[in-house]
Parts: C-alpha cells; sequence; structure tokens
C-alpha cells in the first residue's frame, strides 16, 4: 500500500478524538439504533412515491404505451431522458470505488459504500425504462442472445441499444460484486456486535463467513484490486455505450464524435451531485460528520467543478463546430435547441451545468454545507434537462417540416419517473439502515497516516526526535 | 545540481546537423515543375513493372479520380467541376485532368518538405506543451508522489519557448503564401469552395495568427511563471509560492481546456478544412500527453542512470509508466470513438477522411493503433514490467514512433496526399528537432537543483513507495 507518511499540510480525514473502536461504535451506531422520527417520514413519503410510480407503470403495462406523451415524431422523450439521466447518476460509484483507488485518494474511503450503493440502486431505475418501454416487459429477455425457437428472431449485435444491454448488465454485475467484497468485513463487524441471534443469523449469512484471518485480508486486497482494474474500464464504457445510442445515428444534434467522452463527463458530474445531496443528508442524520468531513465535500465539490467545465467545454465546442461544419441541418439543429420553442430548457441546462458550479471556484462556498446542498441538486436537474435537450429537440424537427410536433407528457411519464425517484429513496433509506455506511475497515487503514489523533501524536512524536518517521 | 555533459550536447548537435542537411536535402531535390513531376510519376510506374504500362496508365487516371472524390483539397474539388462541364469531350476532359492531376501532385510534393517540418515542429512543440499540462495537473491537484520529479517536467517545458516559436514562423510562413500546407489561405480555392467561404470569419490568415500568438504567449507565460515561483519556493521560508503555484497551475489548466482545443482546430484540423469532428481537440491531448508522460519517463532514468535523482526510486518510475498504460488506453477510447462514430454513421461530409487514410495511408493508419494501444498495454500491464528500465524504454519508443505515425497521419492526406513516403525530410526533421529538444531541456534542467527542495510534499514524495 501507499506510504503511511503525509505531509502536514494535509488536513486530517478522521477528525475528532477518534481511535479505532470509536469506528466501529460510530459506524454500527445508525443499524443497532432505532430509526428516528424524520427517518420514517422521510420514508413514508419516499414510499408513496414509489407506489404511485408502480399503479403508474402497471397502468403502462395493462394498456400500452400510448399512456405516454410519446409520439410518432417524438418516439423517444421522457423514458430515456430518465433511463440516460439514472445511468449517470450511477457513475459516481465506480468511480469513487475503482478509478479513486488507482490514483491512491484516501478521502474516498468515508464515500465509497454510500455511492456504490448509490450506483447499484440508480442502475436498477434505469433499467426499468427501457424494460417497460417494450410494452411487453416479460418478453424483456428476448434482448439477450438466447438459444431460442422464435424463427428468425435474434438480437441485432449491430445495435448500439444491444450494446446497452451487455453494457449496463457487465455495469450492474461488477458494481455489485465490488461493493459486496467491501461490505463483506464490514458485515463480519456487525455480525460480532450483534445481540439478537436472528440479526446475528442475517449478518452471518451476508458476511459469507468473513473470519478475518490473514489469509481472508490478503485475497480480500488482491480481489479488490483486480476488481478496481476491471471496473475502470466500465467507468468510461457504460456512458460511452449510451452515448453510443445517439451518436451512431445520423441525426443532426446527435451524431457528433464528442458524445462518448462528454456524456462520460457528464455522468460523473451528476454522480458526484447525487452523492452530495445524499451524504450531506446522510451525514447529519447518521452522526458521521467526523469521518464524512466539510474537505470532503469540498473535494467532491471540486470534482463537480472540473467535470462541469469539462460538460461546458464540450457544450461550446458542439455549438461552434456545428457554426464551422457548414452543413446546415446541423447547424439549424443548434440554433432551434437555443432559440427554438424549447429555448427554456436549453437555458435551464446551460445555467444549470455550466454556470452554477462555476461557483465552487470560490472557497467560501465550496466549504458551505447549505451552498453545496442546493448546487447538488440544480446540477442533477440541469442534467435532466441535458438529456432532454439532446432527446427531445433534436427530434421534434424531423426532416418534413409537416411532422414537427412538440413533446407533451403525461401524467403516466411524470409518474413512472416520480416512483423511480421513490424507489431510489427506499432502497437508499433501507440501506441507511441495515448496511455499514461506511466502509469501516477501509477507514481504519487510514487511520495512523489520516486521522486528526494521530497526526497530533505523530508532530509530538517528531519533536521529540527532530526526525520524520521513515516507515513505509 | 545536474551538469550537462559534453558527450550529450556533441550528440545534440549532431542530431541537429545531420537533421538540417537532411531537410535541406528535401527541399532541394522537391520537383520545381509538371516536368519533374511527370519524371517522377513515370519512374514510379516503372517500379510496378514495364509489362503492366498501360495498366500503370489506367492506374494513374484512376489516381485522379480518388483524389477529385475524397481528397479534401478543393483544387480538386475544381477539377471535378471541369470533369462535368467537358464531359461531352471526354478525350479533352481526359487531358485537362491530367494536367491538372500534374499540377495537384506537383503541390503535394512541393508541400511534403515542408509537411515533415511542420509534423516534427508541432510534435515536439506539443510534447513541451503536454508535459507542462501534466505539471499543471500535478500541482493542482496537490500530488504527494510526484514532486521529486518537478524539476524533470519544468526542464522539459522550456523546449516549449523555442518550440512554439518555430511553429508559429511556420504558421506565418504559411499565411505569407511560402507553402501550401493549408489550402484555406489560398485565394483562388476560397474563392470557388463555398464550404470554406463560410467558414472565413473564423479561418483568414490574421484571425489565425492572432490566435497562435495568444494561446502561445499564455502557455509561455505560466511556464515562466510556475517556473520562477517553483523555484523561489526552494529558498523561502514560507509556503506562499507554493500556493501561487496551485492558483496558477488551476488557472491554467482553465485556460488549457480552452485553448488546446482551439490549437488542435486550428493547426492541424484546418488542413482539412471541410472536414470537422467535435472530439478532435481531446483526441489530440490524448496523444500527445502520453507523449509527453513518456518522454519525462525517459528524461528521468537517463539522469538516473547517470546517477542523479537519488531520491526518484522504481514507485516513481512504475507510476510513470502507468500513466504511459492508462494514457495510452484513454488515447485509444477517443481513436475508436472517433473513428467508429463516423465510419457508423458513414456520411459523406465525414467519412472522407477516414476513406482517404484506409486507402492511402492503410499501413501508417492502422499500425499506428498496434504501436499506440497494443503493444503498450501488453508490454506495461505486468506490475513488475513497469519498473523495469529498458521495458519503459521499450514501450516509450514504441509509444513516442506511435503517436509521431499519429500526427503524421492528421497532418499528411490533407497536404500531400498519395505522395507521401517517410524519407530524409521527414527523418531529417526528427533529427533536427530531436536535437533541439535534447539540447535546450538538457540546458534547463542543467540550471536548477534536482530537487525542488522546500515543496512542502517533498518529504512525502521522497518516502514514495508503492
Amino acid at each position: 500500500m501507499s506510504s503511511h507518511y503525509e505531509a502536514p499540510i494535509r488536513k486530517p480525514l478522521v477528525i475528532g478524538d477518534k481511535n479505532f473502536h470509536d469506528v466501529t461504535v460510530d459506524v454500527a451506531a445508525p443499524v443497532e439504533g432505532r430509526a428516528n422520527k424524520q427517518w420514517w417520514i422521510v420514508f413514508s413519503i419516499a414510499l408513496a412515491a414509489f407506489l404511485w410510480g408502480v399503479g403508474c407503470v402497471a397502468y403502462t403495462v395493462g394498456t400500452g404505451i400510448g399512456t405516454w406523451g410519446s409520439n410518432k415524431t417524438v418516439g423517444w422523450a421522457w423514458d430515456i431522458t430518465n433511463f440516460v439521466w439514472w445511468v449517470g447518476i450511477g457513475h459516481a460509484g465506480t468511480l469513487i470505488s475503482a478509478v479513486l483507488l488507482l490514483f491512491r485518494q484516501k478521502w474516498r474511503m468515508a464515500i465509497n459504500r454510500s455511492a456504490e450503493a448509490m450506483t447499484i440502486f440508480s442502475v436498477i431505475q434505469a433499467a426499468m425504462f427501457p424494460v417497460f418501454h417494450m410494452g411487453r416487459p416479460w418478453l424483456a429477455y428476448w434482448v439477450m442472445p438466447v438459444p431460442n425457437q422464435f424463427g428468425s428472431l435474434w438480437v441485432n449485435f449491430n445495435s448500439p441499444l444491444l450494446w446497452d444491454v451487455f453494457a449496463i448488465s457487465t455495469y450492474l454485475s461488477v458494481s455489485l460484486v465490488f461493493w459486496w467484497t467491501g461490505l463483506l468485513p464490514d458485515f463480519a463487524m456487525l455480525r460480532d456486535r450483534a445481540v439478537t441471534p436472528f440479526t446475528k443469523r442475517v449478518y452471518s449469512i451476508v458476511s459469507f463467513g468473513w473470519s478475518g484471518r490473514a489469509k481472508d485480508w490478503q485475497r480480500f486486497e488482491e480481489v479488490s484490486l483486480v476488481l478496481a482494474g476491471l471496473a475502470t474500464p466500465l467507468v468510461l464504457s457504460v456512458h460511452t455505450i449510451v452515448s453510443f445510442d445517439f451518436a451512431t445515428s445520423v441525426i443532426p444534434g446527435w451524431h457528433t464524435t464528442i458524445l462518448p467522452p462528454y456524456f462520460v463527463a457528464g455522468a460523473i458530474f451528476s454522480g458526484f451531485a447525487m452523492v452530495n445531496t445524499l451524504l450531506i443528508i446522510m451525514r447529519k442524520v447518521s452522526n458521521l460528520e467526523a469521518y464524512i468531513t466539510i474537505q470532503h465535500i469540498e473535494l467532491m465539490n471540486i470534482i463537480i467543478m472540473i467535470t462541469g467545465s469539462i460538460v461546458g467545454t464540450a457544450y461550446i465546442t458542439e455549438l461552434f463546430i456545428a457554426w464551422y461544419s457548414g452543413v446546415e441541418y446541423e447547424q439549424y439543429a443548434f440554433l432551434n435547441r437555443a432559440t427554438g420553442p424549447y429555448w427554456w430548457s436549453y437555458l435551464l441546462m446551460m445555467t444549470c451545468n455550466v454556470v452554477s458550479p462555476q461557483v465552487m471556484w470560490s472557497k467560501k462556498i465550496r466549504t458551505s454545507i447549505m451552498a453545496s446542498f442546493i448546487i447538488s441538486i440544480v446540477v442533477n436537474i440541469g442534467m435532466w434537462f441535458e438529456r432532454f435537450v439532446i432527446i427531445v429537440t433534436s427530434l421534434h424537427r424531423d426532416y418534413l417540416p409537416s411532422s414537427w410536433t412538440m413533446f407533451q407528457p403525461t401524467f403516466v411519464d411524470a409518474g413512472f419517473f416520480i416512483g423511480t425517484i421513490g424507489f431510489f429513496f427506499v432502497l437508499f433509506l433501507l440501506y441507511s439502515r441495515s448496511f455499514p455506511v461506511i466502509a469501516q475497515a477501509e477507514v481504519k487503514s487510514i487511520m495512523k497516516s489520516s486521522s486528526e489523533k494521530y497526526k497530533k501524536l505523530r508532530d509530538q512524536e517528531g519533536h521529540n526526535n527532530h526526525s520524520h518517521s521513515d516507515n513505509h | 545540481m545536474y551538469t550537462f555533459s559534453s558527450k550529450l550536447k556533441t550528440f545534440s548537435f549532431i542530431l541537429m546537423i545531420v537533421g538540417v542537411l537532411g531537410i535541406g536535402y528535401s527541399f532541394f531535390t522537391a520537383p520545381k515543375d509538371i516536368n519533374d513531376v511527370e519524371a517522377i510519376l513515370a519512374s514510379q510506374h516503372g517500379h510496378h513493372g514495364d509489362a503492366h504500362a498501360e495498366g500503370a496508365e489506367h492506374h494513374d487516371a484512376k489516381d485522379a479520380h480518388v483524389n477529385t472524390a475524397h481528397s479534401e483539397d478543393a483544387h480538386a474539388a475544381a477539377g471535378h467541376d471541369a470533369h462535368d462541364a467537358h464531359g461531352a469531350d471526354a478525350h479533352e476532359a481526359h487531358d485537362d485532368e491530367h494536367t491538372h492531376h500534374l499540377k495537384h501532385v506537383l503541390q503535394q510534393l512541393q508541400n511534403k518538405p515542408w509537411a515533415g517540418v511542420y509534423v516534427a515542429a508541432l510534435f515536439f512543440m506539443l510534447i513541451s506543451l503536454g508535459a507542462l499540462a501534466f505539471y499543471a495537473i500535478q500541482n493542482a491537484a496537490s500530488a504527494g508522489w510526484s514532486p521529486v520529479l518537478f524539476r524533470v517536467m519544468e526542464g522539459i517545458s522550456a523546449y516549449l519557448i523555442p518550440g512554439a516559436v518555430i511553429v508559429f514562423l511556420l504558421l506565418v510562413l504559411g499565411v505569407m503564401g511560402s507553402h501550401h500546407l493549408f489550402v484555406w489561405m489560398d485565394k483562388d480555392v476560397v474563392a470557388h469552395d463555398h464550404l470554406i467561404q463560410g467558414k472565413s470569419g473564423y479561418l483568414n490568415g490574421p484571425f489565425f495568427l492572432i490566435r497562435a500568438a495568444l494561446f502561445m504567449g499564455g502557455w509561455i507565460f505560466y511556464r515562466q511563471y510556475a517556473r520562477k515561483v517553483s523555484l523561489a519556493q526552494d529558498e523561502a521560508s514560507d509556503n506562499l509560492n507554493f500556493k501561487k503555484s496551485f492558483k496558477a497551475a488551476a488557472s491554467f489548466l482553465v485556460f488549457f481546456i480552452v485553448s488546446e482545443s482551439i490549437m488542435s482546430w486550428d493547426w492541424i484540423m484546418s488542413v482539412d478544412p471541410h472536414w470537422f469532428s467535435t472530439l478532435f481537440g481531446w483526441y489530440v491531448f490524448a496523444s500527445f500527453v502520453v507523449s509527453a508522460v513518456t518522454v519525462i519517463a525517459m528524461v528521468t532514468l537517463y539522469l538516473k542512470s547517470q546517477g542523479y535523482l537519488e531520491y526518484v526510486n522504481t514507485s516513481h518510475i512504475h507510476d510513470l509508466a502507468k500513466f504511459m498504460f492508462g494514457f495510452s488506453v484513454f488515447w485509444t477510447y477517443l481513436w475508436f470513438s472517433q473513428f467508429m462514430l463516423i465510419w457508423y454513421a458513414d456520411i459523406p461530409e465525414e467519412i472522407t477522411y477516414f476513406v482517404t487514410r484506409i486507402e492511402h495511408y492503410n499501413l501508417p493508419f492502422f499500425g499506428m493503433v498496434v504501436m499506440n494501444f497494443v503493444l503498450p498495454v501488453l508490454i506495461l500491464v505486468n506490475t513488475d514490467f513497469k519498473r523495469l528500465t529498458w521495458i519503459v524504454v521499450l514501450a516509450g519508443t514504441i509509444i513516442l514512433c506511435g503517436h509521431y505515425i499519429d500526427f503524421f497521419n492528421m497532418i499528411m492526406p490533407a497536404t500531400v496526399g498519395d505522395q507521401w513516403f517517410i524519407g530524409a525530410g521527414e527523418i531529417g526533421s526528427i533529427l533536427f528537432f530531436m536535437g533541439l529538444f535534447i539540447f535546450v531541456v538538457f540546458s534547463a534542467i542543467s540550471k536548477a537543483p534536482l530537487l525542488a527542495k522546500r515543496n512542502p510534499l517533498i518529504e512525502e514524495s521522497k518516502h514514495f513507495h508503492y
């Protein structure tokens, strides 16, 4: 592992006078304690939204997708917008757990568990949109190249939509394995602390018989590294392939080569915003301020600012190249985005995604919890509108002006979307009461180098013998 | 302190002298008029075998057609018009086209020495710009592993000044009409080209040079400033200079992300003035940043082999090699994204770019994918291999050659067309700029202590162990 020596100018990642046992107690507390009133209120709201969504989906399945606002010209609208939005949000988890692991960023350890959980929950939401858009979701397995007796019916390997099926199912499985592997020692910790036989039984099943022996740890570290290596390309591949859904077509506004990396940047952008939204609340509710510090929020804000700037650069590049190309259709597509009937959604996208993250240049704002929370929500509104702008404004002006239409969502569209938000929060709230929400085993590995307590101890030691510690 | 050994200095001078001779030879032997061209084409076809003389002539005509249909060059487009106009009199049209073709080939062959110089000048300048960007990223990220390498990166970025001046002069010569690498600078071409006329608000000589001056000035300004505060920090008693370098790096990166994209459209993409790709700027960035990290690793290994950089251990080399690996994959990702989307959509205004390359540059076009992706990935995937000097040098050499070919593929098809080959001019240019690069970089490295000793993160970097 990386060096235990840390420069004095680095701020501690675990603040307060915490020792190793305190970490265990603090992480186990939300699981072992009882839910408070706020939790029940939020859970009830989320559950109600979820059930409303279930109703709308049932109506869709029973009646058909004609209940949605999609029409002949705008054949794809809220369903695909929501799909891309949720998949995008799911990106931060893998980025934090895999890419930041490879870059040896110690601050990831306080947030990776929840970010990965969020990833898995949001990918589940995303997957529902294509499935229910099929109209007959019980035939969803037809998207898999299964050997069949359907005659000439076989998946189209030339279609990016099929690549999506593979990309997202790979992503979901690798994320799940990665998440669960990290959870093993922490589940075992909960198992060992459990007082009732039932909880002990449950946590011993989910911890797969973790024993805590040196051999377990060695295998754990090896598999983490291998999974990080496997997951890193997935950070790029998933949203790249989602972008191919649009970019391989010849629709002006969709067919542009910058789409793959710009979708990836946008996904990380929205994913980190969602992590900020969730963790700013969770650190407060679950008393984890010592682990998820202002510095963590600041660093996530910086990533939001950087990815926001990359996305902004891509928007401007698209606009400029559309003009530069000299292709009238291309020029019109972008002019129509900015000044056509959907100008307001373009303006929202620009303001939320390009302008709002730039305020993070001010240290005062990016270390303010309130401001971070507001911006994190603004960013996700902006990112929803980005997908809406790309999808609906590019489609609604068809090649034939006689086919020009507008898109009008129905209450079913809205209900399905609200339902997924409800479902997402139901899952996340249940998770926050039953899972160790901080990777405590990993946090303990950085206590010596990066906690306030040990930093102080080391400083005193350093003053005594006037030399830097030489441990590796 | 490092002293620039006289052996290396002599070597750099030899490279420059041999390079100048090669460049001079390529200019001297370039054809002067269409008679020379006819002779060259005849001798080329002679090589194909005399028995197929008739077939060769046919091939010649076909060549012209290929150029008409696919070259971005507006002359060719004009030729197509001529062909349509004289369609009734096929023979006359063929003669016209033949003369036109000869003129076209003449221009391509006259462009060739210039293009060779331009590719190498750009490549080495961008390597030092990439090293500067990598350095800025390290500073802005407060990276703890890399401060022992800062002086190496600063040294490599010193080449930015002469490198940028040379590229700027080449651009000025283009605007003045001394060479024809950028067809949109040719007024006769623009007069017949509706598409370029539409872009002339952006693609015009004065604005083009203003942008170039602004970008190069900005990069050089940051480079000089960063070097100054970095050296000042060595002798300081507080961390004020360190904070300054952090802020300067963050501001530079904002400037860089914008200027880098526009630079790549201006200096590279506009040689094919009809073609456009929104990804192009980031693709070019990936290409030169991986080359820059490779050069950082190679210079570090050289200094280490001479007994300098005592604090640099195999973990630092391992991390540099990991960046070489990672950026190679990143480059491939962008290459694939750009190529696949254009190939899949297959619309005429875009696909011509790759048709030209696949038809006339097949080996370099696909060969570079092997050199920039397959080989680096296979060689560098192993953890232990990333620590071995000879492996890193081997992979690095492949990467540098591969990315030179990448730039070659970006410039040559639009400027010299199917008349390309890597000869005295190209190799001479590489040698000349390599010599200059070595001379400037190692002179700069010898001017300051090799350890940024007062950097607050230097202890972390010294103790870095992976």
